[in-house]
């Protein structure tokens, strides 16, 4: 139990688990102190006097621009943007990843490799052409505007995932299905998909992650009361206006970052399970 | 058009993957009710063949009859076939009755009628109890029954299958041998069989196509390839323990034909050759089992050798020693068994051995 080795494993396990969680620690208890106790400056004291205020100004009264309503619009345009784009992104990339790994159609390869190809661009290199993309289809500054850029930014990666999948499923059960008269679209709902649920389950916490977290492009694609909360987090805490408010910026910024935080701790052992099949085959 | 009674016919039939020719102009006409059986090496084409009648894959050339009718471009489902995979492909989140029922559900079949059809086939299969389990609680004799069964209740008039016993332990695949062949008696359909293995070869087909290369080298019934295979491979395929092949020249004299290698000769007088031969370099190949041991003058052949090794396998013996400087084995009852070392003499009549031309193998 207490061997060299076990110390040494645990010590380091140790560290590196405070090294992570000291500066939530700060910011949880940062968030429960009133401002006065702030400026004494002890930012690892625990709070003498526990507060909610500034969670509540955070959701509902911090002030971005002429709006005065807190993080509660951002939250909403955040939950408008991801849930559209997570389940079109997976519904196009599980389809596409079927296709590619049952239907050898002709070209499939090249589709493949422009699709990954894909991958490797620099998002920068594409934003100012979406711009205008967006401009010439009157979508520019919506949230579908959004939905759809995420969708088709999230396609290279998915379909990678979702095709590995596929691919590492055996073929005879596919051949079996196409005996037994089942179609293209007969063989993906009634076979693959209730056998698919791991990688599925990988495919939403990428999104969800990946989608709630996104600034640059929320930034860029969207308008100030279509912001979402990543964006409008970012402007609360970098007001240059009046007192900084660090209670309220630690609170704003915990309730920003809880959904991902949330759907890790549910699903983190389907998204282990799940990435490590998605992974058998390449 | 395919004549009356036939129920698969392959017409030059070719199938290329890029470059690389898989089948080559390949020609099969099956009975109605034959039992068929590809046989041959992995790597010879003869899964592809079934996939290509099963309409799995798209062939180069050629066209597929199947009751008379052209299925060349036809869907798998629209063939009249029932496929079993060697994996048994059966879907995992199904119980076995939803297994079965698949096919049917999606070819919108009554419900009622689904139902006659799977009590029918589960009897047939002895698989009325598991019906309501899942794939993964069966055996895997148990799966591959169900996986039978998926074909039986499509109503199909000619069963494919693909390696289906492969999986299976020796004791299991010989008990399902048995049913397979019993089913077929039962149903009378046609089946196409493939397997890499010549005992299920032998036991269980009306006619086998040994296959090598994409090509289809002998279409036969069992005994007949097992007897007068037309080629080198053929002989040398089926048989375990192979055929003993010795290499040396057919020459002629005053007595009639015979075969020399080295100071062996074996007069070929009740040899039947397909044509007249000419001298020249030439395989003989005769069985191990036609071989006798210890038994007299009597043969047309007869020579003594030392033994070499000894093989007891239980109900046989395998004798190994040398003609002339080549290898020789013969298989002899268990209970004349010689001592290693000890001088014997064999004997065996030509008229059971092969011969072979040197250069393309074929039958002389």
């Amino acid at each position: 139990m207490f061997s060299r080795r076990n110390i040494f494993l645990y010590g380091t396990l140790v560290v590196v688990a405070l090294y992570y969680l000291l500066p939530l620690y700060v910011m949880v208890v940062t968030s429960l102190k009133g401002m006065p106790e702030i400026r004494l400056g002890n930012i690892f004291s625990p709070p003498l006097e526990i507060t909610f205020e500034p969670w509540v100004k955070a959701w509902s009264q911090a002030c971005t621009g002429l709006n005065c309503d807190g993080l509660s619009r951002g939250f909403w345009n955040s939950v408008r943007i991801t849930v559209p784009s997570v389940i079109l992104s997976i519904a196009i990339a599980s389809v596409n990843g079927y296709a590619l790994a049952n239907w050898r159609f002709k070209g499939a390869d090249t589709f493949f490799v422009i699709l990954i190809v894909g991958a490797f661009i620099p998002y920068q290199v594409m934003i100012y052409p979406i711009v205008i993309i967006l401009r010439e289809i009157g979508l520019y500054g919506s949230l579908s505007g959004l939905v759809i850029v995420h969708s088709i930014f999230g396609m290279p990666i998915l379909t990678l995932l979702f095709r590995n999948y596929f691919t590492s499923m055996p073929e005879e059960l596919f051949r079996a299905a196409r005996v037994d008269g089942a179609g293209f679209w007969g063989i993906y709902l009634r076979i693959m998909l209730p056998m698919s649920l791991p990688i599925f389950v990988v495919a939403i916490i990428l999104q969800v992650t990946g989608i709630w977290n996104d600034f640059l492009f929320g930034v860029v694609y969207t308008r100030p009361d279509t912001y979402p909360m990543t964006v409008q987090l970012n402007n609360i805490v970098n007001s240059v206006q009046g007192v900084k408010e660090y209670n309220v910026n630690m609170a704003a910024t915990i309730l920003t970052g809880l959904v991902p935080l949330i759907v890790y701790f549910i699903s983190g052992k389907l998204f282990v399970r799940g990435i490590a099949a998605g992974a058998v085959k390449g | 058009m395919a004549a009356n009674g036939t129920s698969v016919s392959i017409q030059d039939l070719s199938l290329n993957f890029g470059a690389v020719s898989v089948l080559r102009t390949l020609n099969l006409d099956v009975a109605e009710g034959e039992f068929i059986v590809l046989l041959g090496p992995s790597g010879c084409g003869k899964s592809t063949l079934l996939n290509c009648i099963a309409g799995l894959l798209d062939i180069s050339e050629g066209r597929i009859f199947i009751k008379g009718k052209n299925v060349t471009w036809e869907e798998p489902k629209d063939r009249g076939i029932g496929m079993v995979f060697q994996s048994y492909a059966l879907y995992p989140q199904m119980t076995v009755e939803k297994n079965l029922s698949f096919g049917l559900r999606v070819a919108g079949i009554a419900k009622d009628e689904i139902a006659k059809r799977i009590a029918r086939a589960a009897e047939i299969l002895q698989i009325e109890p598991l019906l309501q389990r899942k794939p993964a609680a069966l055996s895997g004799g148990q799966r591959q029954r169900v996986a039978i069964g998926r074909a039986l209740v499509r109503d199909v008039d000619v069963f494919l299958f693909d390696e289906p016993l492969s999986n299976l332990d020796a004791k299991l695949r010989s008990e399902l041998r048995v049913e397979i062949k019993l089913l077929h008696r039962k149903l009378q359909n046609t089946m196409i069989y493939v397997t890499h293995d010549q005992i299920e070869a032998m036991t269980l087909a009306d006619r086998i196509a040994v296959m090598k290369g994409g090509v289809i080298q002998q279409l036969d019934a069992p005994q007949t390839i097992y007897n007068r295979p037309v080629n080198r491979f053929v002989a040398g395929f089926l048989g375990s323990p192979a055929m003993n092949f010795l290499e040396g020249r057919l020459e002629k004299d005053n007595s009639g034909w015979r075969f020399a290698a080295e100071d062996v000769r074996i007069p070929l007088s009740t040899y039947a050759f397909e044509s007249e031969p000419e001298p020249g370099p030439a395989v003989f190949g005769i069985r191990p089992e036609h071989v006798a041991l210890n038994s007299g003058s009597g043969w047309p052949f007869t020579a003594t050798a030392a033994v070499e090794v000894v093989e007891p396998m239980g109900s046989d013996t395998l004798v190994w020693l040398k003609l002339g400087k080549q290898n020789f084995t013969l298989r002899v009852t268990a209970e004349c068994t010689p001592r290693n070392g000890e001088t014997v003499s064999i004997g065996f009549d030509p008229m059971r051995a092969s011969l072979f031309d040197i250069a393309a193998g074929n039958r002389i």
